[in-house]
């Protein structure tokens, strides 16, 4: 179990970074679901055109919470563009790695990052799939079935 | 910190005595059963007493019936297999068991059926016990074998054995139950409860590792499954673990001396357990409560994933095993918990703790005053929990 997450990952579990809510946060997005063991949440406020404070809830196993912690961390105060370059590897790396089987909590992070910046465009009114793109669907990842 | 290993189904600490009584086969009794001289006759003679005194212990009309294996694993596969394959020539191509077996029984049934074997999974209800009416119903003029577990690993439900037994024999289906829990903690009598086969492992028990058995009534017609030298009366090649057997003998006569004292006892410390557990909402206890192992407990807790919850409770010192798959490598939910019609998201976050006769009051309340601490912890960071706390 916990011998095969890297020091890193059991820091951010166990001391997750940025839990939390946003009240009246200008970007919300969730991702996963309950049926395949993870849901991830999270809360951006954006001023200007950058993440000025970033929160997150999670409904998952250790490497769920802590790739979620790690994510927040690495896009807060950082601007929308760099936000929206934060790949699952970029997160699985900071990390020091994640088993093979837990690599889809990474993906499901960088889901979460697009899912709120999209939410944040159509609040002001923009269409966010030219911005975002495809944020990936996880009702149609293969890791349930 | 306080360290507690709530594990014992997974496995259990080597008894010193037990140990004891290993020694000499580890050392200088090192002889081949097989050979001739003093210490190889000195290793047989101790491996056909361990042979008798587990015969007796399990209620077994004689010692021959008594085939000493790898483990539990071995047995399952060599019943099931040895069984059915022998008896396919005689137009025998179904099998019974249940939805919740140990992926010993599963995956072998699962390998049975790509030759041709058709298998009825029995539904094991809510409250995680198998109805004899349902096996006596499935039974089918071509049915070679019907195998249902003592008791379950996860969720420690104790199978109505003796019922099905009697069922079996009525009509003439041999009956093969997997022990492997419930030795040490019931009180088995394959004589009385119509047992045909039964497999049961010496490390559940306080034994070593790498030793079991397979209980085969006499006169039942059945394949090997390891070919090779003529021991174990020609049914199981290979040179016998004698200090595992020693072992398993003697860890199976503690077992059955202590049975009483040592359950009664489990049983207020498990009782506690559930009924502190019980005080957070939304949670709830997994399979029947009366009809359950005394070392046994395992509950859900809504809107927490398992993986996260044991974790934590290793964090504080607390070893636990979980339903849940993350811990396993693959991402589905436990089988058992399925079965028994938990969805998917409450199967998710169950954990199981089994106890022994080291564990103290004390260590159940260290583990009530911890638990509701993590699961409100994981609660309160659950987007889940927001979902469903107030439905």
């Amino acid at each position: 179990m916990a011998f095969t997450y890297s020091e890193k990952v059991m820091d951010h579990f166990a001391n997750p970074r940025n839990v939390g809510e946003i009240e009246n946060a200008d970007g919300i997005g969730e991702v996963g679901n309950s049926k395949c063991g993870d849901i991830m949440k999270m809360y951006l406020k954006i001023e200007g055109n950058v993440l000025v404070d970033v929160k997150f809830k999670t409904f998952g196993c250790g490497a769920a919470i802590a790739t979620s912690s790690m994510a927040t961390e690495l896009i807060k105060g950082k601007t929308i563009d760099e936000a929206l370059k934060l790949t699952n590897k970029a997160v699985m790396e900071a990390l020091d790695g994640l088993p093979p089987v837990k690599v889809h909590c990474s993906v499901l992070a960088e889901q979460a990052i697009k899912a709120a910046i999209s939410d944040y465009y159509k609040k002001q009114g923009i269409d966010p799939t030219p911005i975002v793109g495809d944020i990936g669907d996880c009702d149609h990842c293969d890791h349930c079935e | 910190m306080r360290e507690i290993y709530a594990d014992n189904a997974a496995t259990t600490k080597l008894s010193p005595v037990v140990l004891e009584k290993m020694m000499p086969y580890l050392t200088e009794v090192y002889g081949n059963p097989s050979s001739l001289y003093g210490i190889g006759q000195e290793a047989k003679n101790a491996v056909e007493t361990a042979r008798a005194n587990i015969a007796k212990n399990l209620g077994a009309s004689n010692p021959n019936e008594i085939y000493f294996t790898s483990g539990g694993s071995e047995s399952d596969n060599w019943a099931l297999k040895g069984v059915c394959e022998r008896l396919k020539s005689k137009g025998k191509k179904h099998i019974i068991t249940t939805k919740f077996e140990h992926h010993a029984i599963l995956h072998t049934c699962k390998a049975l059926e790509k030759q041709g074997f058709e298998v009825t999974y029995l539904d094991v209800y809510e409250d995680g016990i198998v109805k004899p009416e349902d096996v006596e119903k499935a039974i089918r003029e071509d049915t070679a074998i019907v195998s249902v577990m003592y008791a379950n690993n996860e969720i420690g439900t104790i199978q109505p054995i003796a019922e099905i037994g009697k069922i079996c024999r009525a009509h003439k289906v041999l009956f093969h139950t997997d022990a492997v829990q419930a030795a040490g903690y019931v009180k088995i009598n394959v004589v009385e409860e119509n047992i045909d086969l039964l497999s049961m492992t010496a490390h559940k028990i306080h034994g070593p590792k790498g030793c079991g058995l397979l209980y085969i009534r006499k006169g039942i017609l059945i394949n090997n499954l390891i070919e090779g030298g003529a021991q174990e009366r020609n049914k199981r090649a290979g040179t016998e673990n004698i200090a595992g057997i020693v072992g398993l003998d003697a860890a199976l006569q503690i077992a059955v001396d202590t049975m009483e004292e040592r359950c009664k006892k489990l049983c207020a410390l498990r009782d506690k357990l559930i009924d502190g557990l019980l005080q957070i909402p939304k949670s709830r206890l997994n399979g029947s409560r009366e009809k359950r192992l005394p070392s046994n407990v395992n509950m859900c807790f809504e809107g927490i994933e398992g993986e996260s919850l044991l974790l934590r409770l290793e964090m504080n010192g607390i070893s636990a095993s979980s339903g849940s798959a993350c811990t396993s490598g693959s991402l589905d939910p436990s089988h058992v918990l399925l079965a028994i019609g938990l969805p998917h998201e409450i199967a998710h976050g169950s954990t199981r703790m089994t106890f022994d006769e080291s564990t103290t009051e004390e260590d159940i309340d260290y583990i009530l005053e911890v638990v509701p601490k993590i699961v409100k912890l994981l609660r309160d960071m659950s987007p889940l929990w927001e979902k469903i706390k107030d439905k």
